[in-house]
């Protein structure tokens, strides 16, 4: 199903709509066909507008055997239209999804809009001088996609193109594939002519060259734009994880601009790895996801205390321990503000929807480089499998993130000095291996101020932590103040991070629409947070956060500014529908 | 590299040496400075990287660059280093706990991927800067403060253990030995790829005399396999044991017993590590007939080369692009 989802993804996009992906699959690799683990679905939303959500309640569904129907069914919307493969309700098929009756014929289905298909009739058909044995029955999918093809009215020429560059080696799959997807088109034709279809035109964005990018995608890209943009080789050090290894993956194939990727041993080899590179000059990045970050804490930690730049991305998923490794959460605020031994804050910057990725990574790496410091870059399982458009930049636009290497000494008699820190940054200076005269040696232990060399002196060791500390504070003015949108003189201000974005910005407008007061604000920088917060959220006689944890954010906003906030708090492995976040916010403005 | 040449005084930094009077490192850190003023590598290009350990603040003393880490993870932060930067010469100093027990894991995928990296293994069978723990190069029934009753773990070999991960340079040598040192340290800076060196070296605070069966004087006459490229292996005060291979195994007569084609020639550039593994296991620590020099030695292609090549070779076409990656997946234009 994801492969049908993706298509009808891209040819939504090719026709021009705004869209929004949600995929959600099992852990297992082949979890058991048909049973209710074993389901895999793929949420799309699509408009003539700009949207900013997979959506709340489809529209329309299809289910491609019992138990997709029965883990889904609750979701759509009532009259919402259901496509149902009506030959796998069989008496396995309903038995596997723990159906004692068919839905199909029991009434229980009634409210909705369905539409029976023999799906693998029509495949058997469509592909029977192509494939044979088990390969038949593959095509279902493409049946399916077909069949939506007709009722959006979406052209089937870029899933031709797909499909042919796809199954290049495989010609009769391509065949088999394609002839499938035309059944199913053609099923809508000529069975299905009389119904009402969907017309959904093509969306006014903003002029530009767009394209559809997944947040894990986007992120690579965006690592790979941050190197261009620093002028410095990428290193990338990972270890395998869902939801991360995509960018590895992404990364991996990119040697002609240069990426160095290095899968590693574990997870400390893939941060040490990426420490090392940036000791020797290069961004370095490593990623993963919350259990793997935590095996890397005590290197970055190193990376802190030598003051040595390091992207930290975190794939964030729910936890803890393996938890569940496909959903989407975002409780690794808290551990990634202070997830590490001893005084040590560092910079921690959220993504918030697949288009946003690859600018925030740039912006990542630029106070990586730019502070000598490792930054933790946010990112979560919504994100990072869901899609969007994004509007390409030209690379010729893209911000100078560049910053010089040391490469003449900066003390008296020729020394170098490695902890001599910038005026106004309190950054220190980065003289990389091969750098003639400025041989120097830095660690983990403490170092005394200016020099850098050992030091257990205790009034130094005040000053240096106050000095790390200083230098990450003061980076709040070197980032955007928060902006508040919305009804700007609302009672109540709502509040969000990361990949909730959408769903509560799209909640407020809805509700401003109707007439309500409602102001929002979103953050990008969770540390240090904008230099103006404690000013806007006091501004505002009520504050709420709905965040997909049990109120980090909430936590942090009361123990900066001492305001109290209202939560909307859950983990159930979903991302936020608009209605729970409407609800919520009624139930504060209308009490 | 270039030709240059340093006195040994160029290497040393101004920081006071803080061991133990009497330790070991004293002995390995003069060979190491004295090896590197003449190595012909500009001390702008060296890099020394640590982990945590007593051997672990080398660095520091060391007029070059260097990176004072965290603990066991010093080969996997070189192997970033060097896999980013073929142009340095990268050298890791660790012991026996920081590679064989907290970085155990590391050691081995660095030396399976031949990093081109060069590991000083400081082996003092013993914990010497948490005061007096035993270590993974223990022997059974050492009692530490940590093992009152006696050690009931069995240690690693550590060359044995650098075989079997098919480290493709392997040696051993001796703290006392400074010639010997300074010769490996020799056969190895022209070594591309992972170089493991084991340098038994004492710590006379905690574990002392643990390798007077190869440095009393006595002893050493007796004890020491000195291996040699191409010479049968002989040793004693007038040659009198040998090693042969018999039943797929190393192992040690008396040189009269055999007849002189039995002996086994030594050879560190086979590639299949197996008869080098076999020599080693002729001691499992040094407390009698216990093999030092070259194990093996062989060419691989190294790690930060191999990816440098993929580099190139995608580059042959031309440097990527930016603004082609960011159209390579199907673009739509909204005018």
């Amino acid at each position: 199903m994801q492969l049908a989802g993706n298509r009808f993804a891209d040819t939504s996009a090719a026709f021009g709509n705004d869209l929004y992906t949600l995929p959600s699959f099992p852990a297992e690799i082949r979890a058991p066909a048909g049973t209710l683990p074993g389901v895999s679905s793929f949420q799309i939303q699509i408009a003539d507008w700009d949207i900013s959500t997979s959506g709340d309640r489809p529209d329309c569904m299809v289910a491609m055997n019992p138990a997709a129907l029965k883990s889904n069914i609750a979701d759509l919307r009532q009259g919402g239209t259901l496509i149902v493969n009506n030959e796998a309700f069989d008496e396995r098929g309903l038995a596997k999804a723990g159906y004692e009756d068919n839905p199909l014929i029991d009434g229980s289905l009634n409210q909705y809009d369905m539409i029976q298909i023999p799906m693998n009739t029509l495949t058997k058909e469509a592909v029977a001088d192509k494939v044979s044995g088990r390969s038949v029955l593959r095509s279902r999918n493409f049946v399916a996609l077909g069949f939506l093809a007709w009722l959006f009215q979406r052209p089937l020429e870029p899933i031709k193109t797909w499909t042919n560059t796809k199954f290049a080696r495989i010609p009769n799959v391509a065949e088999a594939n394609l002839a499938a997807l035309k059944a199913g088109y053609n099923f809508g034709v000529t069975t299905e002519a009389s119904r009402t279809i969907f017309k959904v035109n093509p969306a006014t964005l903003p002029v530009g060259t767009y394209t559809n990018l997944t947040g894990n995608t986007a992120l690579a890209w965006g690592l790979i734009a941050a190197s261009y943009c620093a002028k410095l080789p990428l290193f990338y050090g990972s270890y395998p994880i869902t939801p991360a290894s995509d960018i590895l993956h992404e990364l991996a194939r990119h040697k002609r601009l240069g990426v160095r990727t290095f899968q590693a041993e574990d997870e400390i080899a893939a941060v040490g790895a990426a420490i090392g590179a940036s000791f020797g000059g290069s961004l370095a990045v490593t990623g993963s996801s919350g259990p793997g970050i935590a095996l890397k804490s005590e290197a970055i930690s190193l990376a802190l205390t030598a003051e040595l730049p390091l992207l930290v991305v975190n794939v964030q998923r729910a936890g803890p321990s393996t938890g569940m490794p496909t959903k989407p959460e975002q409780t690794d605020l808290l551990f990634s503000l202070f997830g590490r031994h001893g005084e040590s804050p560092m910079p921690v910057i959220a993504c918030s929807t697949p288009s946003d990725v690859v600018e925030t990574t740039i912006e990542a790496a630029r106070i990586a480089l730019k502070y000598m410091t490792p930054v933790i870059l946010l990112s979560d399982n919504h994100i990072a499998n869901g899609s969007e458009p994004w509007s390409i930049p030209d690379a010729g636009s893209l911000p100078d993130i560049s910053v010089p290497f040391a490469s003449a000494p900066n003390g008296a008699n020729g020394q170098y000095l490695p902890y001599l820190r910038d005026f106004n940054t309190f950054s220190r200076p980065w003289a990389i291996p091969g750098t003639k005269g400025l041989e120097h040696r830095i660690g983990g232990l403490e170092k005394e101020n200016i020099s850098g060399n050992i030091s257990y002196n205790p009034e130094n060791h005040q000053l240096m932590t106050d000095s790390r500390a200083w230098k990450v504070a003061n980076i709040a003015n070197d980032v955007p103040a928060v902006e508040v949108s919305g009804e700007l003189d609302a009672d109540l201000l709502v509040l969000s991070w990361g990949s909730s974005k959408g769903t509560v910005g799209a909640a407020c407008r809805n509700l401003n629409r109707e007439g309500y007061k409602i102001a929002y604000a979103h953050l990008r920088y969770l540390n240090p947070l904008p230099a103006n917060l404690g000013e806007v959220v006091h501004s505002y006689e009520k504050l709420m956060i709905p965040e997909l944890n049990m109120g980090q954010l909430r936590y942090i906003i009361r123990a900066n500014y001492l305001k109290d906030a209202v939560g909307l708090n859950k983990v159930a492995g979903t991302p936020f529908y608009i209605g729970e976040i409407r609800d919520k916010i009624l139930e504060i403005v209308e009490p | 590299m270039s030709n240059v040449t340093y006195k040994r005084t160029d290497l040393q930094s101004d920081q006071e040496v803080r061991w133990c009077p009497g330790c070991g490192d004293y002995t390995i850190l003069a060979s190491v400075q004295t090896f590197m003023a003449q190595m012909g590598v500009r001390r702008e290009n060296i890099v020394v990287v640590s982990g945590i350990g007593c051997a672990a603040r080398l660095p520091y003393y060391m007029k070059t660059y260097g990176f004072h880490t965290i603990h066991g993870r010093a080969p996997a932060i070189a192997t970033g280093l060097a896999a980013s930067r073929p142009d340095l010469s990268v050298w890791v100093v660790t012991g026996d706990g920081d590679a064989l027990s907290i970085g155990g894991n590391h050691l081995i995928h660095a030396l399976r991927r031949n990093a081109n990296i060069k590991i000083l293994l400081f082996n003092n069978q013993i914990y010497g800067l948490t005061k007096g723990q035993y270590s993974p190069t223990s022997e059974v029934g050492k009692r530490t403060k940590s093992t009152p009753f006696g050690s009931i773990d069995y240690p690693f070999n550590p060359v044995s253990l650098a075989l079997g991960a098919e480290a493709t340079f392997v040696a051993r040598t001796i703290d006392m030995d400074r010639n010997h040192t300074q010769q490996i340290l020799a056969e190895a800076v022209n070594h591309r790829g992972s170089v493991f060196i084991e340098i038994y070296q004492n710590c006379n605070v905690f574990n002392d005399k643990a390798f007077i069966q190869l440095t009393g004087k006595t002893e050493r006459v007796t004890n020491r396999i000195n291996l040699q490229d191409g010479k049968p292996v002989v040793f004693g005060r007038s040659g009198e044991n040998c090693v042969v291979m018999e039943d797929g195994e190393a192992r040690i007569k008396p040189t009269a017993s055999v007849s002189k084609d039995q002996i086994l020639v030594h050879d560190p550039t086979r590639d299949n590590p197996s008869v080098a593994f076999s020599i080693s296991r002729l001691a499992h620590g040094p407390f009698g007939p216990t093999p030092l020099g070259v194990f093996r030695k062989v060419r691989r292609p190294t790690y930060g080369a191999e990816m440098q090549l993929q580099i190139v070779e995608s580059q042959d076409r031309g440097p990527g692009d930016l603004d082609a990656l960011f159209s390579s997946i199907g673009t739509w234009t909204v005018t």
